[in-house]
């Protein structure tokens, strides 16, 4: 397998760090750019279903419907208005980012834990098996999870948290590894501490800086990916109004409602700009030692 | 060199045969009958047997493994459930589209992604380095397929210069081949174009302030020789690596791609087969991918070794 | 040796700094890595610049051949046999570059560029300057490495710079820095990377070069024992300034400047005589170098001077002939209250 590009390990962020931390990333304008960006998408996410029409009511008197002061976004080929849709789409991305995100994290911190704390026989094995699941193309796990489960947002999720477990476990375990040698980790050991004592309490907060890098960039990757599954019919199906679903609606209208194509894609690309540019921030001041 | 290649290929054997298991598991892991899974839906009952007897179903899991390995390894991937053709010609007339496409992106994409690193890099917080950063990160958000329904909008829906889909193979009319190839191509290759440039960029940056740049320079040698010989060389292996992890990016990037350009490739094969529920297809079709993927892993281990004296002799006087 | 030899052409030193200061724009401000110093260099002269890490030293190399980072601002003037670097256009710059001024830095171990072999690194000096072929500069380059005591040098020069150990990367550095027979040699702590046996080998390298080819040294370095190994006259640096300047024998005998004193304390007594000993650490001045960012109208040691009085801060002691009774001249000081010569 290709050499992957491991994080190399931050120092643990003591709590009068934080705000130098803080000073140093909020002086950095494409970062605040990124965290506006994220919190807009939240706030979308959140607050937007309720503050607009229901995305699945049908008005077949405004059907394809260019924008207007009723529909700012226009109207689809059913007559549903485009920006409730919108707001709605914005919460199964959110689902498919976030959730798919904290699984990988939690299923992949205790295993990447274990194997770098134990070492023996259970270290070579899981990361044999890591590189397995890397030489899985992620389109292959949605694939056939959605060939076994159906195509659903629950495959969706599962195939996305998937992908995203190599990398958790190999940056706790490399983390893992980095505090072994720390002094006060050998300390801590000398000192009779148990071992989850000593990883809950010493090596988890090593850990928390490179993984909440790998998360900024796992979750705009999750939300194209549900966005893009769910476009080819292999995700979340209609009428559940998923961006990606939506631009498969506005690929048959190209012609009649180009609208329609836009405003879902800049959606998209907002959400993940926002956590690209906030994951280059946090990585600069989190974790200055590996590169953009 | 020669003991390097020998252990990663053994690695990459491991790595296959692992694979392989899983997808023969994966399979036997549909509800139900994976027979009746298998033929389709509304097979006849001897349809169904016919299946069950091909793979052996009633024969214990090691030994259908043992036989699905020797099928495969003999070339027999079984027929599609739709048109019953042996899922190996289908195969064959296919992966040849997907390569193309591929091919042209990636020559599209190095070439981009790899000038405008190593210039973003060079002139490293002015101007070019701005803009080629905003580019690469609005190319890293977009997806491939929103970009390709704004390709079409703009060239083929307003502009009407170029099909909006379709394809012609390049043996019957090279020029029409290739102008339908252009758009989807370029499609494909912009997310990768722009990973390239940000590690391009980033691996420059590394290597312009490294010391044998200083020293390079003391020599009193031109900066484009500085910068294209002695920082490019050893920025390669980043672009490599890229090169590698993006595959599967890539891949996934065909499937969208070609599903939109209504491209007749491997990767609408794909998307037609699971929504079809055409099994002996996804079980042939994810097991090629596995195979390409780790083969071109493979390969560029041994690129990245090729660039990289230390690898190439082993170790040195001082380790 | 006694102060600056001149130039073949009579015309003043071969090398000549005057007023040379040096600016870094950094994030937190305007960094003065260099406020001013004046040094001059005669044809064969080996000459220390030494100090802590921190005083410019590093910097001051660095500016001669037109090697700053971006970012830096330089002022003064820095000319060679006459001829003004700091103005000159990039072009022109590029062609004294490992033409009339070479460097060999610290690192051995990085830099020498991993993905070349040593006779590429240093034929292509021979081809970029001397206009060699390919064969020619093959062939000179066997000469070269043999020149700076590379046994096998023709199997040497097929290798990798990860198959040679340290001294030996060190000495092929030195081997690229001296193919175009340069009149000046700027040598970056070129031993500190190194054992110390390795180091006296490598220090009998540039000591071989001047006597055989005739080429000026500058040698930067923190280690006093270097200094007294092989130098003619020293520059004692601090915060961005020379403190004191003498010919080397004058300096260890009769330190004036009490920073001098106090890194001569840190040193093993047997060093001066011998040349090498255990390296020394230069820490043991207590206190810290001030910040570079700001530049008051004092003396920059006196808060961890011995000798300071009132008057050390009321304002700045220039470098001025040392008062002395010695026969050799050429020792200036920049102190109000210098140490009166009574030796160590």
């Amino acid at each position: 397998m290709a050499e992957q590009v491991v994080e190399r390990p931050a120092a643990p962020v003591s709590p009068g760090e934080r705000g130098r931390l803080w000073r140093r990333f909020r002086r950095r304008p494409m970062p605040m750019t990124g965290l506006v960006l994220v919190v807009a998408f939240l706030v979308l996410a959140l607050a937007g279903p309720m503050l607009t029409r229901d995305p699945s009511a049908q008005d077949y008197n405004a059907i394809m419907m260019p924008s207007s002061g009723a529909h700012p976004l226009g109207t689809d080929d059913l007559g549903r208005d485009a920006l409730a849709r919108i707001a709605s789409g914005a919460r199964i991305s959110l689902q498919a980012g976030l959730l798919s995100t904290l699984l990988a994290l939690t299923v992949g911190i205790p295993i990447g834990l274990v194997a770098g704390f134990y070492r023996r026989w259970l270290d070579p094995v899981v990361m044999r098996l890591v590189d397995v699941v890397l030489a899985f193309p992620f389109l292959v796990f949605a694939v056939g999870l959605a060939a076994i489960l159906g195509p659903s947002l629950r495959g969706v999720v599962l195939a996305l948290s998937f992908i995203q477990l190599p990398q958790v476990i190999r940056i706790t375990r490399g983390e893992v590894l980095a505090a072994r040698e720390m002094d006060y980790v050998a300390a801590a050991i000398a000192d009779g501490s148990t071992d989850g004592h000593i990883l809950a309490r010493y090596i988890l907060p090593n850990c928390a800086g490179p993984l909440i890098v790998q998360a900024t960039v796992a979750i705009p990757i999750a939300i194209i990916g549900e966005a893009t599954l769910s476009f080819l019919g292999l995700g979340v199906q209609p009428p559940t109004p998923s961006w990606g679903v939506m631009l498969t609606t506005a690929q048959q209208y190209l012609d009649q409602a180009p609208w329609l194509a836009i405003w879902p894609g800049v959606m998209i690309a907002l959400a993940t700009l926002g956590f690209n540019l906030l994951g280059d921030g946090l990585r600069d001041v989190l974790d200055p030692r590996s590169g953009t | 060199m020669i003991w390097f290649i020998l252990r990663r290929a053994g690695a990459a054997s491991i790595v296959l045969f692992l694979a392989s298991v899983m997808i023969f598991l994966g399979i036997r892991a549909l509800p139900g009958d994976p027979a009746v899974a298998m033929a389709g839906e509304e097979a006849t009952p001897e349809a169904v047997a016919a299946i069950r007897a091909q793979y052996g179903l009633d024969q214990p899991l090691p030994v259908q493994y043992a036989d699905y390995v020797t099928q495969t390894l003999t070339g027999n991937l079984g027929r599609s459930t739709q048109d019953k053709l042996p899922v190996a010609d289908i195969l064959a007339q296919r992966l040849p589209v997907t390569l193309e496409l591929a091919a042209i992106a990636i020559v599209i994409a190095v070439t981009i992604g790899l000038l405008a690193g190593i210039v973003a890099a060079v002139q490293s917080g002015r101007f070019f380095d701005y803009v080629a950063n905003a580019i690469g990160l609005v190319g890293l958000s977009v997806p491939h397929f929103w970009l390709g329904l704004l390709a079409i909008l703009l060239f083929s829906v307003t502009l009407r210069w170029l099909p909006a889909s379709g394809y012609v193979p390049f043996s019957e009319d090279p020029a029409g081949n290739l102008q339908r190839m252009l758009l989807p191509a370029v499609v494909l290759g912009t997310g990768f174009a722009a990973a390239l440039m940000r590690q391009t960029r980033s691996a420059m940056l590394g290597a312009l302030t490294a010391d044998y740049v200083r020293t390079a320079r003391s020599k009193g040698l031109s900066e484009r020789k500085v910068v294209a010989v002695h920082a490019l060389r050893n920025s390669l292996t980043t672009v490599v690596t890229v090169l590698g992890l993006q595959l599967g990016v890539l891949i996934s990037g065909a499937v969208v791609t070609e599903q939109i350009f209504v491209i007749p490739g491997f990767g609408k094969l794909t998307v037609d087969a699971v929504l079809t529920r055409n099994y002996p297809v996804i079980q042939a079709v994810v097991l090629v991918v596995v195979v390409g993927y780790v083969l071109i892993n493979l390969l560029v281990d041994i690129a990245y070794a090729a660039l990289n004296p230390r690898i190439r002799f082993g170790g040195g006087a001082d380790g | 040796m006694t102060g600056a030899r001149t130039a073949p052409n009579g015309d003043g030193p071969l090398l000549d700094i005057t007023g040379l200061a040096v600016d870094f724009d950094t994030e937190d401000g305007v960094v003065h890595a260099v406020k001013g110093v004046d040094l001059s260099l005669g044809a064969g002269e080996i000459l220390a610049l030494c100090g802590e890490s921190g005083c410019g030293k590093s910097v001051t190399a660095m500016s001669i051949p037109g090697l700053l980072p971006r970012g830096a601002r330089i002022s003064g003037s820095v000319k060679l046999e006459g001829r003004e670097l700091t103005t000159l256009p990039a072009r022109a710059l590029r062609d004294v570059r490992g033409k009339e001024i070479s460097m060999v830095f610290q690192e051995p171990m990085t830099s020498l560029n991993p993905s070349f072999t040593v006779g590429y690194q240093l034929g292509e000096v021979l081809r970029r300057h001397e206009g060699m072929s390919r064969g020619q500069a093959r062939a000179r380059s066997v000469e070269l490495l043999d020149l700076v005591g590379i046994p096998a040098p023709d199997r040497r020069i097929k290798e990798y710079p990860h198959q040679l150990s340290g001294g030996m990367r060190q000495r092929v550095m030195i081997a690229i820095a001296v193919a175009c027979s340069p009149k000046v040699l700027i040598a970056d702590e070129p031993t500190t990377a190194l054992d110390v046996t390795i180091q006296a080998g490598v220090l009998d390298v540039f000591r071989d070069l001047r006597d055989r080819l005739g080429t000026a040294i500058i040698l930067i370095t923190h280690d006093l024992s270097v200094v007294a190994d092989i130098a003619d006259r020293a520059i004692v640096m601090y915060a961005g300034r020379a403190v004191e300047q003498a010919p080397v024998t004058e300096l260890f005998a009769r330190p004036r400047h009490p920073y001098t004193m106090g890194l001569m304390k840190a040193l093993p007594a047997a060093v001066t005589a011998a040349g090498v000993g255990e390296r020394p650490r230069l820490a043991e001045i207590p206190g810290m170098v001030p910040t570079p960012m700001t530049d008051p109208d004092e003396c920059a040691f006196q808060p961890r001077c011995p000798r300071a009085e009132p008057d050390c801060t009321a304002s700045r002691p220039i470098l001025e002939k040392a008062v002395s009774e010695s026969p050799a001249d050429g020792h200036t000081v920049a102190c109000f209250h210098p140490l009166e010569g009574e030796g160590r």
